[in-house]
């Protein structure tokens, strides 16, 4: 938290010089709900806000939304319909039919990031996936659990996802070891490509909306502001690709390692 | 001061690490443009390959990952 602390007094600096009335970091701030102060593990912070408010979105849509069960559905239940389906195929597609039956495992990451990254495109909003400690929780449970299933669905069969047996013989140690370090990355590569992708997208959007104001202090405004809005919408139009693409992303990984852990013979 | 000059070498080896970047843009854009090219020749079997497409992007996409990782440890963790 010394970074965030640091990042503040760097946006007041940079304000009292004149450059940037905000710094572009400042939105990852993870502060109080209710008044100031340090931040312990019970308080309420905008984090909590915002979780809590994805949770009720999912809820909203899947529970609320197909309640009605209309033989014609309704947007928000062709939206909930179309998202399971969608998931559900992929489970199917990638694990094979014994995966599916870790379909709700994957449908709630799903539905948890894609709409937590769209509730993170609403201005003012805070996006909890560009937290590290956020998708890093994600990420070690698809690890941890994918582990453990493949480690009691086979046994000690299960290292033979790092023996490649289709390798000529003298080539086979050396391979295990590129796979078992390639297989102790995964956690790493999983939770920082969604936590970059999030937090590197609202860092831009921030440093062009940084511009816009010129107009009013300078008359070079009249250039830099229509180009910066031009920017943020193109960033933002990009940003809502990426909301979903990313979700998509993590998810697809989660059922590629859960095939490694119920077929791990290469 | 000593602390200084070893802070503006993080800072510099941030930055350099940031070129990794480029290699995974010319990963990504080589899976992109091979299934793109791959796909116009037979459209339709095009459909059913895109997850593999994006299971590749996503692997190309990692390398690059960690050159982001090996900024921020130079920045905020030495």
């Amino acid at each position: 938290m010394a970074d965030d602390a640091q990042g503040a007094a760097g946006a007041a600096d940079h304000a009292a010089e004149g450059g940037l009335v905000f710094h572009p970091m400042d939105q990852f701030l993870v502060k109080p709900l209710f008044g100031e102060g340090a931040v312990a593990w019970y308080t309420p912070t905008n984090v909590t806000l915002w979780m809590a408010l994805t949770v009720l979105a999912i809820f909203a849509l899947l529970v609320l939304g197909s309640a009605r069960r209309a033989i014609v559905p309704s947007r928000g239940q062709s939206i909930a319909e179309l998202a399971y389906g969608f998931i559900y195929k992929m489970v199917e597609d990638v694990t094979g039919s014994d995966g599916v039956k870790y379909f709700p495992y994957v449908m709630t990451i799903f539905m948890f990031i894609v709409v937590s990254n769209f509730l993170g495109l609403l201005p003012t909003a805070f996006t909890t996936t560009s937290h590290l400690a956020v998708t890093v929780v994600l990420a070690l449970l698809v690890f941890v659990s994918v582990t453990v299933i493949g480690f009691v669905k086979h046994g000690a069969g299960f290292l033979g996802l790092f023996w490649v047996s289709a390798a000529p013989l003298p080539l086979r140690p050396i391979l295990a070891l590129i796979e078992v370090i390639s297989y102790f990355v995964r956690p790493v590569s999983h939770s920082i490509r969604l936590m970059g992708n999030m937090m590197a997208g609202h860092a831009v959007i921030k440093v062009f909306a940084a511009f816009a104001p010129l107009i009013l202090i300078s008359g070079m405004g009249i250039l830099v502001t229509p180009l910066s809005i031009l920017a943020i919408t193109a960033m933002y139009a990009l940003e809502t690709l990426v909301a979903f693409i990313q979700a998509y992303v993590f998810t697809i990984l989660t059922c590629v390692y859960l095939k490694d852990a119920l077929h791990p013979s290469h | 001061m000593e602390g200084d000059i070893a802070q503006m070498g993080a800072f510099i080896g941030a930055g350099l690490a940031s070129v990794g970047m480029g290699g995974a843009a010319v990963g990504v854009g080589n899976v992109v443009g091979n299934f793109l090219s791959g796909a116009l020749r037979n459209p339709s079997a095009a459909g059913a390959q895109t997850a593999t497409m994006f299971i590749g992007i996503a692997f190309a996409e990692a390398l690059g990952i960690f050159s982001f990782l090996v900024a921020l440890l130079l920045m905020f963790a030495v």
